[in-house]
């Protein structure tokens, strides 16, 4: 650093400041810059930006008024959130749920895994030049986001998943959105591929740039994509399963090289196998049954239930005035999501609101790693690098 | 790399800890099939090591570090260490407690250098030091901000 030379003499190197605003942070991510010419020497990430306190807020409610919360973390994938944090509290309470719910709950996931990877996919495209990819992922994307809405009323923030099962009976027809959307992708699929997968600019800017070592990736607590782009196989899905992913068939797209080439590619693939695992789920799916498990005080009774009996009347009051007490315990409920593994660590006292809920981000480690990607590489790397590394600053900051 | 089915029933941190280090064990916690074992702080960092360090446990992803506010219970302060073996298949929770007088931790940033990042956000949002740490800075809060949001003793809606 202090050998840089000018004709003048000795120079200083060139502190740049890239964000908070600025279109490809995604969000509200600062990076401090420290540049030779157009060669970065030191990045550093300076976050929070966009925290709003979410596991402050969620000691003050209860534990179900604190599911609305949890789409708000990740906000393209804010079913993944719902799932996590609905798994840890039926882990604290030590819920059965229904397979019913659980199958519609993994089909739900992993749509939001491809919404998830289309935004990802065309904000990164953008990043880098390509337009086009863009404006077919978010079309694509709007058609998932159809389902959403059929099924739960929101497009986004869904808050779909409650604890013990479900919010409510999806519409008898929704499999056929669903239907549609699996029988269309794969060309979609084929069609960013064709634009990008051999373009050689996009092989020009994504190949061996950004490369993190899987040593690398391990000590620095990289998950998703960006250790599957490393050349580690592990996906929380597979080494402990949970909401019955063990009765699916699918692979783990796994890369060696670890750059944002490999990364593209192992997302590009990932799309592929929730399509698989849709497919699969929308055969397991029985048409009809339990949508929620039946634990009365826990689960509100049906509409039909707290009309006409006054046990239900009772609990469905109790409910939602007082909530319910988990007995008193500490849980790690880690699932996949698609940006890594996201774990949500529940302590209960006893009481109906959680004393303590953490959320471990995955954006927020995966992002630990951005120095490493691009010190010592140019500056237009940086996108490159902060476009693969998929973060989410909703999750990052919290 | 190739995974394994884990087979053990029992946890085998903690029968190779209770072989090797069993001083160190103050507590074992089973419960919801997680197993978590309690340590003073003075041993964390020796403990730690081996956990990582050792070929058959492999601990060499730390997934998250998580600290509770037991306010007004003494020792006040509760860091959850949660640890992972891919290759085996085996989580384990490490558990420490420190009084509220005296919230100091050593850095584990040696061992897992993930934890810079979680080990600011403790010091950022309780208020607990980790001696050792290279850059122990506010991290989501304005470097300005007085308090520590995730205390039990500070009001949700903040200072006013």
């Amino acid at each position: 650093m202090a050998t840089l030379e000018t004709q003048s003499g000795p120079a200083e190197p060139m502190i740049l400041n890239m964000g908070p605003q600025h279109p490809s942070t995604h969000g509200v991510l600062r990076v401090i810059l420290e540049l030779d010419g157009e060669v970065v020497l030191k990045a550093k990430p300076m976050i929070g930006y966009l925290h709003t306190g979410i596991e402050k807020s969620c000691e003050s409610k209860t534990y179900s008024q604190a599911i609305t919360l949890t789409d708000r973390i990740d906000y393209l994938a804010p079913l993944s959130n719902n799932l996590c944090y609905c798994l840890a509290a039926e882990k604290l309470i030590g819920l059965e749920v229904p397979k019913r719910a659980q199958y519609i709950r993994v089909l739900l996931t992993e749509l939001t895994r491809i919404t998830s990877h289309l935004v990802w996919l065309g904000t990164h495209a953008i990043d880098l030049g390509a337009m086009s990819v863009f404006l077919y992922s978010f079309r694509e994307r709007e058609e998932i986001m159809k389902i959403y809405e059929y099924v739960s009323g929101q497009r986004m923030m869904t808050s779909y998943f409650r604890i013990g099962g479900l919010a409510l009976e999806p519409p008898p027809d929704w499999l056929d959105l669903v239907r549609r959307v699996v029988a269309n992708m794969p060309g979609h699929i084929d069609e960013y591929e064709n634009l990008l997968t051999k373009n050689r600019i996009w092989e020009g800017r994504t190949r061996g740039v950004g490369v993190l070592s899987a040593k690398d990736a391990i000590a620095m607590g990289a998950s998703g994509p960006m250790l599957r782009g490393s050349g580690i196989s592990y996906d929380t899905r597979k080494t402990f399963p949970y909401s019955s992913y063990e009765e699916f068939d699918f692979d783990i797209p796994v890369e060696t090289a670890g750059d944002c080439y490999a990364r593209y590619l192992v997302r590009i693939a990932e799309m592929r196998e929730s399509l698989k695992i849709v497919a699969q789920a929308m055969e397991k799916i029985p048409p009809s049954g339990p949508f929620r498990a039946e634990a009365p005080g826990i689960i509100p009774p049906s509409r039909e239930e707290m009309k006409t009996s006054i046990e239900g009347l009772i609990y469905h009051f109790k409910i939602f005035t007082e909530g319910f007490a988990p007995p008193p315990g500490e849980v790690y409920q880690a699932i996949e999501s698609p940006r890594g593994e996201l774990g949500v660590y529940m302590v209960s006292d006893g009481s109906p609101k959680p004393y303590r809920v953490k959320f471990r981000a995955p954006s927020f480690v995966n992002l630990q790693s951005l120095p490493l990607l691009c010190e010592g590489r140019l500056l237009a790397d940086v996108v490159a690098c902060i476009g693969t590394t998929d973060i989410v600053l909703g999750e990052v900051d919290r | 790399m190739q995974l394994e089915a884990g087979t053990n029933e029992k946890n085998l941190a903690v029968q190779k800890l209770r072989e090797r280090e069993p001083q160190t064990i103050a507590e074992v916690i089973e419960s919801r099939g997680e197993t978590t074992v309690v340590m003073a702080r003075r041993d964390l960092i020796r403990v730690c090591q081996f956990l990582a360090q050792d070929q058959s446990l492999a601990f060499t992803f730390l997934s998250d570090i998580s600290a509770v506010d037991r306010f007004p219970i003494e020792p006040r302060f509760e860091i959850n260490y949660h640890l992972l073996s891919m290759q085996r298949r085996e989580r384990v929770r490490i558990k420490v407690r420190v009084a509220g007088s005296d919230a100091v931790l050593p850095s584990v940033t040696g061992i897992w250098p993930t934890a810079n990042w979680h080990e600011r956000e403790i010091f950022d949002l309780f208020g607990i030091r980790f001696e050792g740490h290279p850059d122990l800075t506010r991290i989501l809060m304005p470097d300005d901000w007085e308090g520590h949001p995730l205390r039990k003793d500070y009001p949700v809606e903040g200072y006013r």
